[in-house]
């Protein structure tokens, strides 16, 4: 981590003194009209000052409802030590940073590293302009720099009392050699850094002026309605365009890669009802011939099965098992989910001979130029992806295939900006599956009812295997023992004598993908879930249970003690609620959570309140975690009450929300979240928390019923029937 | 050819029949706040006002809009942003992604219009957006703020 980062504080010196430098030659004709037009007033890549104090903090991840732009800017803005209230922000384009070297670094949004990965660049990008706006003072006053200090974008000398602002010798910081050593504060002394301020996008969002990649309209654009083939990697194999052309507003109706076929006209609704007009025929190939019944029979052998990579290994679990006073085990399975962002995919492409033009909502747009740049034919200098704000990505956009598609149509029509919207029902028949799994669980307890062996064996998808081959380890996908690995960000909560943890990977032809908090949602349930079964076995209380094996695990511990005290965890409840208890270490964050439920004599569930626990270890902008916590149990349990989605012909049944529902306000449990920074880390915040809300309620639920639940979602089930 | 008033403007707009009224202000109007999220009045990301109740604009037909009949979007709810669900929003930071809230603002605004002072069974029964960044807590919160805001002004 230091060595990287230190080459990546050399390298953007480098880029920083040859931008500046040579900013008129080498950068100003090629540079997108925003940024061209700050450019004067860039202090360095990162941080551009206007001569009215306004402070644009350049943003390189995307912004997808997660907060991370607000808590970059945070970062960034305590270095510089600039008037907040004067800040605003802007994305820079994946072109710009590839032209620059990549002087912001990853563009990359997912796995909840916007401020895991990029605290050190960020924070080391607004201090470099801090220290050469104070020494464009101190050259101006004649006085040495470090008698001169800078705070609220103003800069004083210090024994005269003179002050200037950033405003005013921001032009002269931005022609300065960047300091070659750039130290950050303490976090002691951070002002900005931890407090809870407000969002930085959000007065649009309140208005509809708020444009996002699906309002995007420019001169001469037409609109695009999409149609792929049902089942996944089917072929399209012909449409009858005479039936349509002559619809009022159809301008082309076009093939799209193999397996999709497009109809472009004059408004979206047009294109989209000549597209349902269009007689289409597929190939639906082998995979037409699979079932659900088929997925599930794969998965379910793979319980039991020789084949299986080892994920965690400790002691001797057979013998562990073998030598125990009783043994318990337990089958779980987790469904496929889709991730039904609220803006359906789409993107707007423009496509000449000599370049090609992206404007769209993405996850990662170096990807998206990437894709751009294949779909164009054209080299990547000489296209460009215009980042829009993301109604929503939780995974599914961090893949381009919708951009693909837009140049794809785009250059069927040279010259005229596409935009491809997809329908919902598009989006829901090609998404980017939370992989489907089951786990077969054993579980060995001493005479004193403690856990001295466990085997885990995980079988089915593997999201790697299907999305990213090429970063599988020897065939293993190491992102399936995501909560459950032997150390680092995804380590084990506890600490168990004999523990095997293993994965028979099983897939399947429905494309798997990376849904917010990824394999943590179902491992967490596995293991939680079971953990609460075991201590139930040893009749002892689940907290005290996982107490024991938690000893080596101080911080884990303390935040499931504190969400168990939040609770009342151990005092009576109120009458008719029960609890349950769960907690995992995810994405460099402890997180816990636990439930408070009733189940009335029909068996239906009611979900009270659940207080959660998270340490993060420093935590930016408390107010944003607490709206991601709230917001990760509403997609969490969105998922245990009502998500899932299955193959019948090799197809996804569930088109739209009436059949893949999500939680409404009425079945929301009031959240208490509890923040609880340790420091010293600097762990995820959109996902962990994710995890622990299904199985809290889901001991709860055994709790209020003595039944177990190992079988989600929990849609149209008396919860008072075993 | 047909005259709608949007937003307390006579406008003439040309759309085809059956074209849902959603798809007219966003291609027609140029009023891009209100969304389509499912196109079958299941998430409410659409919503808008006609004569200030609360309609799925993604399935009403334009051409059902009555002569006299007052559509509201986001854009005209209110002259500076400034509506009590507006101001109590930007207190709590409710949006996350943002794209469900125009529709969210929209339904709330109707129900506290009728509902000057919701209780939490009010807004569970009045309230059936879907967001899926999970505003719904301050969802709910801000409900109860803007009734506060509206007693206040």
């Amino acid at each position: 981590m230091n060595t990287e980062n230190r080459v990546n504080l050399s390298r953007r010196k480098f880029l920083v003194s040859t931008a500046v430098t040579g900013a008129g030659l080498s950068l100003g004709l090629s540079l997108p009209q925003a940024l061209a037009d700050t450019h004067a007033d860039e202090v360095n890549a990162w941080v551009v000052v206007h001569p009215d104090d306004t402070v644009v903090i350049r943003i390189a991840r995307s912004e997808m409802g997660q907060g991370t732009l607000t808590g970059l800017a945070q970062l960034a803005a305590e270095e510089l030590q600039c008037n907040w209230d004067k800040v605003t922000w802007e994305y820079p384009t994946p072109g710009e940073n590839l032209k620059r070297q990549r002087v912001w670094g990853s563009f990359g949004t997912g796995g909840s590293r916007g401020i895991r990965e990029s605290h050190q660049y960020v924070r080391e990008g607004g201090a470099a302009a801090r220290m050469m706006l104070i020494e464009a003072a101190a050259n101006e006053w004649g006085v040495p720099a470090d008698e001169c200090m800078a705070r609220d974008s103003v800069i004083t000398h210090k024994p005269t009392g003179k002050t200037t602002t950033f405003g005013k010798v921001a032009t002269a910081a931005s022609k300065l050699v960047p300091p070659d050593e750039v130290p950050l504060k303490d976090p002691k002394d951070w002002t900005l850094i931890g407090q809870p301020v407000k969002r930085l996008d959000t007065a649009d969002k309140l208005t509809g002026k708020q444009i996002y990649g699906s309002d995007i309209n420019l001169p001469g654009m037409v609109n695009a309605a999409i149609k792929q083939s049902p089942v996944h990697g089917g072929k399209l194999k012909s449409y009858d365009a005479d039936k349509v052309k002559n619809m009022r507003g159809v301008k082309a109706v076009v093939r799209v890669d193999d397996n999709a076929v497009a109809v472009v006209a004059d408004t979206w609704w047009r294109a989209k009802t000549a597209l349902d007009a269009l007689p289409v025929e597929w190939d639906a190939g082998e995979s037409g011939k699979v079932n659900q019944s088929d997925i599930a029979a794969a998965v379910e052998e793979g319980l039991t099965a020789d084949d299986a990579f080892v994920g965690n290994k400790a002691g001797d679990v057979k013998a562990g098992l073998a030598g125990a006073a009783k043994t318990v085990s337990a089958t779980y399975s987790y469904p496929y989910l889709n991730h039904a962002t609220m803006e359906p995919m789409n993107a707007t492409a423009k496509w000449t001979e000599d370049s090609c033009e992206v404007w769209c909502p993405t996850q990662n747009g170096e990807a998206a130029l990437a894709a751009a740049s294949e779909a164009a034919g054209l080299p990547l200098e000489q296209c460009d992806v215009h980042k829009q704000l993301l109604g929503g990505g939780f995974g599914r956009r961090g893949a381009p295939d919708y951009v693909r598609q837009a140049v794809l149509i785009a250059k069927q029509m040279p010259g005229t900006p596409v935009k491809l919207l997809w329908t919902r029902e598009e989006d829901m028949l090609h998404g980017l599956y939370h992989p489907i799994t089951m786990a077969r669980i054993e579980g060995g307890l001493d005479e004193d009812g403690n856990l001295t062996a466990l085997h885990l064996r995980i079988s089915g998808q593997s999201i790697l295997a299907g999305l990213m081959p090429q970063a599988l380890q020897d065939g293993m996908d190491p992102v399936q023992f995501q909560a459950l690995a032997p150390s680092g960000d995804h380590a084990i909560s506890y600490k168990i004598p004999n523990l095997l943890v293993d994965h028979a990977m099983r897939n399947s032809h429905i494309t798997p993908g990376f849904w917010r908090g990824v394999n943590v949602n179902q491992n967490a349930i596995y293991m939680e879930c079971f953990i609460d079964e075991l201590a139930h076995e040893a009749g002892v209380d689940p907290l005290e249970f996982r107490r024991r094996l938690m000893k080596d695990n101080a911080k884990g511990w303390a935040v499931l003690k504190a969400a168990a005290d939040g609770a009342g965890w151990g005092t009576p409840a109120p009458e008719g609620i029960h609890r349950g208890l769960a907690t995992c270490f995810a994405f460099g964050s402890a997180v816990a959570a636990c439930a408070e439920v009733s189940v009335d004599e029909n068996g239906r569930l009611k979900m009270h309140r659940i207080v959660a626990a998270t340490d993060p270890g420093y935590a930016v902008n408390p107010q944003q975690i607490e709206a991601q916590v709230e917001g990760s149990f509403v997609y969490g349990l969105s998922a245990l009450l009502h998500g899932e989605c299955t193959v019948k012909d090799g197809v996804i049944e569930q088109d739209n929300f009436h059949t893949y529902p999500s939680m409404r306000i009425n079945e929301m449990p009031e959240v208490e979240t509890i923040v609880m920074p340790s420091g010293g880390a600097w762990g995820g915040v959109g996902e962990p928390t994710i995890a622990v809300a299904a199985p809290a309620v889901l001991n709860a639920i055994f709790a209020a019923t003595g039944n177990r639940v190992r079988t989600v979602p929990l849609k149209n089930r008396n919860l008072r029937q075993a | 050819m047909a005259r709608l008033n949007i937003n307390g403007k006579d406008v003439e707009l040309e759309f085809d029949e059956g074209t849902p009224l959603l798809w007219v202000l966003r291609e027609q109007a140029g009023l891009t706040g209100a969304k389509y999220g499912c196109g079958i009045a299941q998430c409410g990301a659409c919503t808008v006002h006609i004569d200030g109740n609360p309609v799925r604009s993604c399935i009403y037909p334009a051409d059902a809009v009555q002569a006299g009949q007052k559509i509201t979007t986001i854009e005209g709810l209110s002259e500076n942003g400034d509506h009590p669900v507006q101001q109590a929003w930007a207190e709590l930071d409710v949006p996350q992604c943002g794209y469900c809230q125009t529709g969210m603002i929209m339904a709330a605004a109707a129900l506290l219009a009728k509902n000057a002072a919701p209780t939490d069974d009010d807004i569970d029964s009045g309230i059936t957006n879907i967001c899926r960044c999970g505003t719904l807590q301050r969802v709910r919160r801000g409900i109860h703020r803007a009734a506060e805001l509206a007693k206040e002004a």
